[in-house]
Parts: C-alpha cells; sequence; structure tokens
C-alpha cells in the first residue's frame, strides 16, 4: 500500500501570498479579498507580532521541557499563520473549542499562557474558566482526539436554540470555532460533529489545521480523499486555504465566522500547514519524515513570507527590532514564571471533582489530611 | 410475579402507555395526590415536570421524539414542549452524549436518552473521559447537568445487547453520579432530582419494571436521591439490591416468611455514591448481608458493597457478605436468561448459606 501524498482539494487552495511573501491572490481569493479591507495596518502588524511572539514562548517551553521544568511540550511551530489568522477572525462573542496546540489562538483570546504551562508542568489538568470575560471564551484543551468537536458543537446547538445566532446583529449573533487536526479526522466523533452540525445547521466553523502528521502517520493514511472533500460529503460549505499565509486564514475564517453567525450553518477549512517541530517533545520525526520535506515547508514559512510583505508594505526595520525585543521578553518572563510555579495543596484535588456535595470527596480529603499529619508526627518524632 | 410488598407499592399489570397521568393538579400546576402508575409513565411524569419547572431542560435521543421512545418513556413530550425540547438525534451515541455536555456548557441541562444498556458503549469514551472529568478538569468553574438515562436490565425475553447491566462501569468512574429506581415513586421523584443535580447523573432504568405499577406520591419526594432505604424490615438476614432486582428479594422475603425467616430488604437507590447508612445500621442488626444484582458479580457494585460493609461493621458480622449475581459470562441468549438471572430461589440458597455460619 502506498501513502501517495494528497494535499490539494479540486481547486487550488485560497492564498493572497506567495512562500515569497508577494500579494498574488489565487483565483479562489476572490470571494475573500473584501474580507482583508477589514484589516489596518495596526491589524498587520498584531498578526506579525503574534506569530513572533508565540515562536519565542513556544521555544522557550520546548527548552523548558528538555531542562525537566515541563512533563511535555506540543509545539506550534510552523502553524502561527492558521491560528493567527483564524484567532482574530473570531469576534468577542465567539466561542472557541481548541485542540491542544493552539497556544497563539488562546493568548489572543485572552488567557495567561502560563496556564498552559502549568498544564504541561503538571500542575493542573488546564483549570482556565471560559466563561471569565479576560478569558474571551477559550475553552479548555482536550486531549482525547477529536472530542472537543462534539462539545462545540453542542454548544453551537445551544446558540442556536436559545437565539443568539442568526438575528443579523453582527455585534450579537455568535458563532462556534473548533480546531482539530488531520488525524482527528479519522476519528469517529469528529464525524458524528459533522452529521449533528449539519443535521441541526449549527452556527460553528470546523477549522482543521491539516499538518500533514498524525504523530507519525502522514494524511494520507487518514484519507484517500483530500479533506476538503469530507466537509462537503456531510453537506458542509468546504474550503481549503494555505495555512501558512496568514491573511488567507483570516479572510477565510472571518468570511465563513459571518456565514456561519449570519444563519448559514456549518462551514468546514482545511488550512493546509506544516508542523514543523516534533508532535511532541516525546516524539522524533527523524524516524518517520524527510529533511526534503521539512525544507520544502520551512521554505514556505508563515512567519519570513509575511515578513517580506510587510517590509514591502513599508514596516520599518524598527519596529521588526521591537517585536523581536518584546519576543525575548515573553521566553524570559515565561522562564522566569515557569521556575516560580507552587504547586498547590493536595487537599484541592478534592474540591472540584463534583459541583455538589459529595460523602467520597468529604471522607477521603479528611482522611488525606489526616494521614498527612500523621506522617509528619512520624518525621518529627 | 406477583409483588405482595406494600412498602414497594406495585402490582405487575400492563397498562395502556398512554394513560393520562396527575390529573389533579395545585395552582401552580404540579400534580398532587396519589396515583397508581406504571414506571415508564412514572418517569415520563418524572420528565415533564421537569421540563414545566425549568425550560433549560432538554430530553435529547434516538426515536424519542415522535415515536415516543423505543419504550414509549418519553411519549406525548415532543407533542408538549415541541421540537426544540425534545430532539430525535441522530443515530450516534456519542454525538448525543458529546453534544449534550455543549449544551450543558452553554447552560441547558440536557437529558439523554440511551436507547439499550448495550448500546452505551459507544459513548463511553464521551461519558469517562470529558463528562465525568470536565468539572475537575475547570477546577469547579464549570457544571455539567447532564442527566443520561439508560433502560438496563433483563426479564424482558430480548436479544443481544438488549439485557445488560452495565452500571459498574460508570460507578467506577470518579466525576459520575449513579442511581436506579424500583419503584415508580422513585421513579418520578429521582428524575426530578436528577435533573435538578448540577452534577452529571447516569439513570439507570429497570425496564423488565417499566410495566409494574405502584403508587405515585405527587405530594413529597421520599428520600433524597442519593439515600438507600430499608424497604421491607425484617431480623435475621439484610438483603441488598437495586433496580429490578429488589422486587426479586421482595419476593424471597415473602417466601423465607413463610418458612420462618425474616429477611430485611434494603434498595439502594444511589449506586455512586451509596448510602451506607441504612445498610451498615441494617447490618448491625440482622449480622448477615447478601448483596444481589443482575450484573456479573466480578468487580461489581455488589463487590463494593460486600468489600465496605465488611470493613466497617466486621465485628457485627456474623456471616460473610455473600453476592449473588449474574454468571460472569457475556449476557446469554434469551432463552437462558432465567438460568443466568438470580430469581428468588438463588436468593433463597444465598440466604440458608448465610444463615449456615
Amino acid at each position: 500500500m502506498t501513502d501517495a501524498a494528497i494535499t490539494v482539494g479540486t481547486s487550488a487552495p485560497v492564498q493572497f501570498l506567495t512562500a515569497d511573501g508577494r500579494f498574488e491572490p489565487s483565483a479562489t481569493a476572490e470571494p475573500y479579498a473584501s474580507a482583508l479591507e477589514r484589516l489596518s495596518e495596526d491589524d498587520h502588524r498584531r498578526f506579525y507580532r503574534d506569530m513572533v511572539v508565540i515562536r519565542a514562548f513556544d521555544r522557550e517551553a520546548e527548552i523548558l521541557q528538555r531542562q525537566g521544568q515541563l512533563a511535555l511540550w506540543p509545539p506550534s511551530m510552523g502553524q502561527e499563520a492558521a491560528q493567527v489568522g483564524s484567532a482574530h477572525a473570531a469576534r468577542p462573542q465567539d466561542h472557541v473549542f481548541p485542540s491542544y496546540r493552539e497556544h497563539v489562538v488562546g493568548m489572543i483570546r485572552g488567557i495567561d499562557i502560563m496556564r498552559i504551562i502549568e498544564m504541561m508542568r503538571g500542575l493542573s489538568h488546564g483549570g482556565w474558566d471560559p466563561a471569565d470575560p479576560r478569558n474571551g471564551n477559550f475553552h479548555l484543551y482536550t486531549l482525547v482526539i477529536g472530542s472537543q468537536t462534539l462539545h462545540a458543537t453542542g454548544y453551537a446547538m445551544g446558540l442556536t436554540l436559545d437565539g443568539s445566532t442568526g438575528t443579523g446583529d453582527p455585534e450579537r449573533d455568535q458563532a462556534v470555532m473548533v480546531y482539530f487536526g488531520d488525524g482527528a479526522t479519522s476519528q469517529g466523533d469528529v464525524n458524528e460533529a459533522f452529521i449533528f452540525a449539519a443535521s441541526y445547521q449549527t452556527p460553528q466553523v470546523f477549522f482543521l489545521q491539516n499538518n500533514q502528521w498524525a504523530i507519525s502517520v502522514p494524511v494520507a493514511r487518514q484519507s484517500r480523499t483530500p479533506l476538503v472533500n469530507r466537509g462537503t460529503g456531510f453537506g458542509i460549505p468546504s474550503v481549503q486555504v494555505d495555512g501558512n499565509d496568514v491573511l488567507a486564514s483570516y479572510a477565510v475564517t472571518a468570511t465563513h465566522l459571518d456565514d456561519a453567525r449570519a444563519g448559514g450553518g456549518p462551514q468546514f477549512i482545511e488550512a493546509l500547514t506544516y508542523r514543523v517541530g516534533a508532535h511532541t517533545t516525546s516524539d522524533d520525526p527523524t524516524k518517520y519524515r524527510t529533511n526534503a520535506e521539512l525544507e520544502s515547508w520551512v521554505a514556505r514559512d508563515p512567519i519570513a513570507r509575511f515578513k517580506a510583505w510587510l517590509q514591502a508594505e513599508g514596516a520599518p526595520e524598527s519596529f521588526f527590532e521591537g517585536v523581536e525585543e518584546e519576543a525575548k521578553d515573553v521566553a524570559a518572563d515565561t522562564r522566569r514564571r515557569t521556575l516560580a510555579l507552587e504547586s498547590p495543596p493536595p487537599d484541592k484535588l478534592f474540591d472540584s471533582v463534583y459541583s455538589e456535595a459529595h460523602p467520597v470527596m468529604v471522607a477521603q480529603s479528611e482522611w488525606l489530611a489526616q494521614y498527612e499529619e500523621q506522617m509528619q508526627e512520624g518525621d518529627g518524632a | 410475579m406477583t409483588d405482595h410488598s406494600p412498602s414497594q407499592r406495585t402490582v405487575d399489570e400492563t397498562t395502556d402507555a398512554a394513560t393520562p397521568v396527575a390529573t389533579a393538579t395545585t395552582s401552580t400546576g404540579r400534580p398532587t395526590g396519589i396515583q397508581t402508575l406504571p414506571m415508564s409513565r412514572a418517569i415520563n411524569a418524572g420528565l415533564a415536570q421537569a421540563m414545566r419547572d425549568d425550560d433549560r431542560v432538554l430530553l435529547m435521543g434516538e426515536d424519542i421524539g415522535r415515536l415516543g421512545g423505543v419504550f414509549r418513556v418519553t411519549e406525548g413530550l415532543q407533542a408538549e414542549f415541541g421540537e426544540n425540547r425534545v430532539l430525535d438525534t441522530p443515530l450516534a451515541e456519542s454525538g448525543i452524549v458529546g453534544t449534550a455536555i455543549g449544551l450543558a456548557m452553554r447552560g441547558f441541562r440536557p437529558v439523554c436518552e440511551i436507547q439499550f444498556d448495550g448500546f452505551i458503549f459507544p459513548a463511553f469514551d464521551q461519558i469517562t473521559t470529558q463528562l465525568a472529568k470536565l468539572t475537575a478538569r475547570h477546577e469547579g468553574s464549570l457544571s455539567l447537568p447532564v442527566v443520561i438515562r439508560v433502560p438496563y436490565g433483563g426479564h424482558i425475553g430480548a436479544i443481544e445487547h438488549h439485557q445488560e447491566s452495565p452500571e459498574a462501569y460508570f460507578a467506577h468512574t470518579p466525576g459520575l453520579r449513579v442511581v436506579s429506581p424500583a419503584s415508580p415513586n422513585d421513579a418520578y421523584w429521582m428524575m426530578q432530582e436528577a435533573i435538578a443535580s448540577n452534577d452529571p447523573v447516569l439513570f439507570f432504568e429497570p425496564k423488565s419494571r417499566y410495566w409494574a405499577k405502584g403508587e405515585v406520591d405527587f405530594g413529597a419526594s421520599a428520600v433524597p436521591l442519593h439515600a438507600s432505604r430499608v424497604v421491607r424490615t425484617g431480623t435475621d438476614v439484610t438483603v441488598l439490591a437495586h433496580g429490578a432486582m429488589v422486587t426479586v428479594l421482595l419476593q424471597a422475603a415473602e417466601l423465607s416468611q413463610a418458612e420462618g425467616i425474616s429477611l430485611e430488604v434494603v434498595d439502594l437507590r444511589s449506586l455512586s455514591p451509596i448510602d451506607y447508612g441504612p445498610i451498615l445500621e441494617s447490618v448491625r442488626k440482622t449480622g448477615r448481608l447478601i448483596v444481589a444484582q443482575e450484573a456479573p458479580g466480578f468487580v461489581s457494585v455488589g463487590s463494593e458493597v460486600a468489600a465496605t460493609v465488611a470493613e466497617q461493621a466486621f465485628y457485627s458480622l456474623e456471616a460473610p457478605v455473600l453476592r449473588v449475581s449474574g454468571f460472569d459470562i457475556p449476557f446469554p441468549p434469551a432463552k437462558f436468561e432465567h438460568v443466568y438471572l438470580p430469581d428468588a430461589d438463588r436468593i433463597l440458597e444465598a440466604v440458608d448459606r448465610a444463615l449456615a455460619y
């Protein structure tokens, strides 16, 4: 059995910027061009800044893991444009359900990215409150592949049922965006999410980052058809976008989120990108993929491409230097704050297993406290 | 089968599933008084009441709307509350529970029906890795008031996957609450209490009791959701079960009485958490305990009760705690279910063994 690479759909992916940063929209980009007009020069620079800052954060987290400070790190290097473009396309009232690699999406929505560090250090299973206004409706990471797609679809069903979408008021109408990967498309839950979304015409965008590899298994083993066709098969409007083009990622996502909010039902976006790093720090990609493949994608790097375009647009060198400084500061701050993290007291473990009083939680919490007290007395003797 | 227990207040007569319930109501619309209903109608009345009390309560499942469910438990509810409150879902159990989680995140209180016990396993991942853990994962900021109704158990002569008792899997899972009513009155009240709970509740409905009638007191809940309860007092041996097996214990108690042996029957009602107060009190009185269940005995709810009672009431026990369970085999073809499922004779055999110590 061969695993011939299948990365493109029946038409060219939506693209505005070529790999070397020239503004040359693909024919498929035409319906999305108007969405780009919403972006100011400040927005462009913010996109660039977010990509550079998160890459520095991501790199620092990887080093912290190598130094034994984190249990695990799932790097996002290479996927910055897909994530930054789509995240900025969401409105504040929208809800975002991530997978576990969308660090910059969380940062853009407002969570403290140290919460992700805490999780990967083994201090929490996430723990932030998506409903806290500071956290921008950014839901917790989900580690069981694809499970979050059903939660997102259920949430979107709720938006329809409580009349929070499709009223025609873009400031009020809400939509849901859910992130998942190429491997997840093989999961039953993702397919069931497509089915429920199509059946109930939910206001949601399925944002697939096809980073070509599900740990060591190439996308061709997940699907014999371009993944964008999967959405179409469920009756969901589907589009393929160059996920390493931050402008294309933004424009396509903004347009389809608008469609979802306006009552157009679910939408499916396949963003073609590449996981430049390992799946996680436990992985060794040299065992399953070639340097030539890696280099071909590094040549399409989302940050270099966008920098070239910004420079052509006249962004001064001082801007880029400032971003580099800020990125270094964020990395240093991440290190400093990671090393200062303290473990919460163990009795907290029993506090939030249930929302309501539970006799077993009370009994075991009390037992543990008594046991630890005894042990301390024993140590003292 | 005939049930002679006044405390259980059930009689086995099949009834028209469309029997209207709760004709008398208070000025607030709540039904009043006492009515005799089969358990399926009592659950229906409990669901309807919960839906009237809180418009965030939704029902979702396969065939529950227009058909009213394969057991007609939800009959008439879509007509009363509309398609936005009673959702006929696609045929996908994981999808049902997974979207119910999302709906609960949005503030709804979904009540999912799994059509049969043996079909809950496609949803097992969403129930155990997501539903059970999300409150802890959110460090308490998120409540997930999701009820999963599961018609379960044998005695109905059905084909494979339609007669099982999978409750131990869920009782074993932290973050879930697991209950099972044995009588129409408990079914009516426990359903409303389960829906009112801010935690996920697995609600196991003993499907062989769906058609058995009993009195439902619309005036007041008998005991809290997670309370166990003595349903027949006795002095010689305590026998304990949940769901349909409670009826078998009551039969055994009748038969024993004729032989001069007095059984005290405890209805567990809640499998997680387990209310040990009445159980221990009973065991301290009788000194003997038999735990009965339809499920296989290995790593079962009955095993857990036996272990805990041995720990907590060791000096009161005159005999080891005995389990009477389904055999540790896949649920057999229906013609063998009378061999597989514990009946009153199997209970009485264990009573004799317990008394022999």
